[in-house]
């Protein structure tokens, strides 16, 4: 029954980006290049980094996997087909974007409740995601009553809720103050853990791109380039300690001699 | 303990604010130093200068030997006031006045939301409808009152279609603020999740719109009074506007002041439940309902 005339049906592709090209119109007429020729190929499960400057369109990139953008030319395609559900992709903002008048409990089920699903078992299924976020004792609170980390934590609980196979994050930490970042991003691996989930996560931050990610997408801008892949050979699970071995300090090297060397070569 | 005295302090300097403002001023001095030693003012202080300013009223009366048909004394408004509820008049007319006031308000209320739901939703009909709107309300809505009686009678019906015309522009100015006050990420946040537009809507746009809509609501419902009043002067056989014209034309000006009392008893009451409405409603922002007045 599928439309889809693509022959590639590649099991491991959880995404597929094909030379995607996004260009914004500008007053001076000459449009800005968001993202140049980006192809990309995300494993199913795997977790996957995208660091970069400002401005080099990852943040771009997400939205336009997400549908929040459409692309000016290139395609995408999740798994075998070129569509999908929204209820494959959870998104986590840079704010937790939570709605004010909600409970903790009842911005999780935002989600459901678009799609009319407020039955026992999503019921159980937040307060069972509130528990693995260190939340359980905040449901009836209200989000103004909340932490900024224990409000992204929210966030990242909505995300979940619909259980996607696919997360995109955009600099979901980004926010945060250095401590809870960190303590955010191994949580955010425990819970990966879980069911390895294919992550997305946008950041500026190259630590914490290499200490998360199985590989780091590395970009350029203006225009947006996909500058290299880096794979990042450590062991799982990853803990704080990771940060001062030899070989986490090799890759961020690596990848800053290539931020670096697009840098100068403008 | 601090944080309750704090609260308490807050909530009686507002509606110091909100009944006295000359003494504004004067609380706001106490407030600095000694947060601890002096817990009475707001409230005892006002009452204690309205007092005192009867007080004055009633002595200036009596030591200038102002004439009863110009100025009357307190203690005349008084016990107009005490006969006019006694004898029914007062109540019968403020029942009156009341039903137009409330039955204006809430055609302002629903016509205005629709309004606001339909200009922010749909461009074509913000495009046509919008600029006229705002044309119209340069309008004085009270010079309308003339030609609404003469169109709608004497009855009831004009004075609820004045009441209305001169609600509606604020309510729906601060209406179309609230629906259009949404962040652009939040509404993006709700589209990651497959949200449709009449589900943005419900789900963050009317939410968001509420504290705007009180702030309209608290400056309409005020207003709403004095358009009943007007509609009466204009013309009118029953009402508070009516009587004040009757009043006046018997020269029984305690009995005016009495109806003004009234008039403005009436005022507090309808604001007092709109803002706690509003309070109640909603109740994540700290303060509501002060945005939007000035538009």
């Amino acid at each position: 029954m599928s439309t889809s005339v693509e022959i590639e049906t590649d099991e491991d592709c959880a995404i597929s980006l094909d030379s995607l090209t996004m260009l914004y119109p500008t007053k001076s007429g000459v449009p800005v290049r968001a993202l140049d020729d980006v192809s990309l190929k995300v494993r199913d499960g795997e977790f996957l980094s995208i660091v970069g400057p400002s401005g080099c369109g990852k943040s771009t990139l997400l939205r336009i996997i997400m549908g929040l953008s459409r692309q000016t030319s290139g395609h995408v395609r999740f798994g075998a087909t070129s569509s999908t559900h929204h209820n494959q992709l959870g998104m986590v903002f840079q704010q937790p974007l939570l709605l004010p008048w909600r409970t903790v409990l009842k911005n999780l089920m935002v989600s459901p409740d678009l799609h009319g699903k407020r039955d026992d078992n999503t019921r159980a299924r937040a307060t069972e995601l509130l528990r693995m976020l260190g939340l359980e004792e905040f449901a009836g609170r209200y989000p103004n009553e909340l932490s900024g980390g224990m409000q992204q934590r929210v966030g990242i609980g909505r995300a979940l809720m619909h259980d996607p196979r696919i997360l995109l994050m955009d600099e979901p930490f980004g926010a945060l103050d250095a401590m809870t970042r960190d303590q955010m991003g191994l949580d955010l691996l425990d819970i990966w853990d879980h069911d390895r989930k294919t992550v997305l996560f946008v950041t500026h931050s190259i630590p914490e791109a290499v200490l998360l990610a199985d590989r780091v997408v590395v970009m350029t801008p203006r225009p947006g380039r996909l500058a290299d892949v880096v794979d990042v050979p450590l062991p799982r699970p990853r803990r704080l300690e990771n940060i001062n071995t030899p070989e986490f300090g090799e890759v961020v090297m690596r990848i800053r001699k290539l931020l670096d060397s697009e840098h100068s070569a403008h | 303990m601090s944080a309750h005295t704090a609260s308490g302090r807050d909530r009686r300097s507002a509606s110091t604010a909100a009944a006295a403002p000359p003494a504004d001023p004067e609380t706001a001095t106490i407030d600095v130093p000694p947060r601890q030693r002096r817990r009475l003012p707001g409230a005892v202080y006002s009452t204690a200068v309205f007092a005192g300013l009867l007080l004055a009223w009633q002595l200036a009366v009596k030591v200038f030997d102002v004439s009863e048909i110009l100025v009357p004394t307190p203690l005349a408004v008084g016990r107009s006031l005490v006969d006019g509820f006694q004898d029914g008049i007062l109540v019968t007319h403020a029942i009156v006045t009341l039903e137009e006031v409330v039955y204006g308000f809430g055609l302002a209320v629903g016509s205005a939301l629709l309004s606001a739901v339909l200009i922010t939703q749909f461009r074509p009909v913000e495009r046509v409808l919008f600029p006229l709107l705002v044309l119209t309300q340069t309008i004085p809505k009270v010079a309308m009152a003339p030609l609404l009686i003469v169109w709608f009678g004497i009855g009831t019906t004009s004075k609820v279609l004045t009441v209305a015309l001169i609600a509606f522009f604020p309510l729906l100015i601060n209406s179309v603020l609230g629906f259009r006050s949404a962040p652009h990420d939040q509404v993006e946040m709700l589209r990651s999740f497959g949200a449709s537009r009449l589900q943005v809507l419900r789900y963050l746009r009317i939410p968001s719109a509420l504290p705007h809509i009180f702030a309209g609501l608290e400056v309409a419902v005020i207003l709403a009074v004095t358009g009943a009043v007007v509609a009466e002067f204009v013309g009118s056989s029953e009402g508070l506007g009516y009587l004040i014209q009757a009043s006046n034309f018997t020269l029984d000006v305690a009995r005016t002041f009495a109806v003004i009392v009234v008039l403005s008893a009436i005022g507090m009451l309808l604001h007092a439940i709109v803002v706690h409405l509003g309070k109640w409603l909603v109740f994540w922002t700290e303060s509501p309902t002060t945005s939007g007045i000035e538009s």
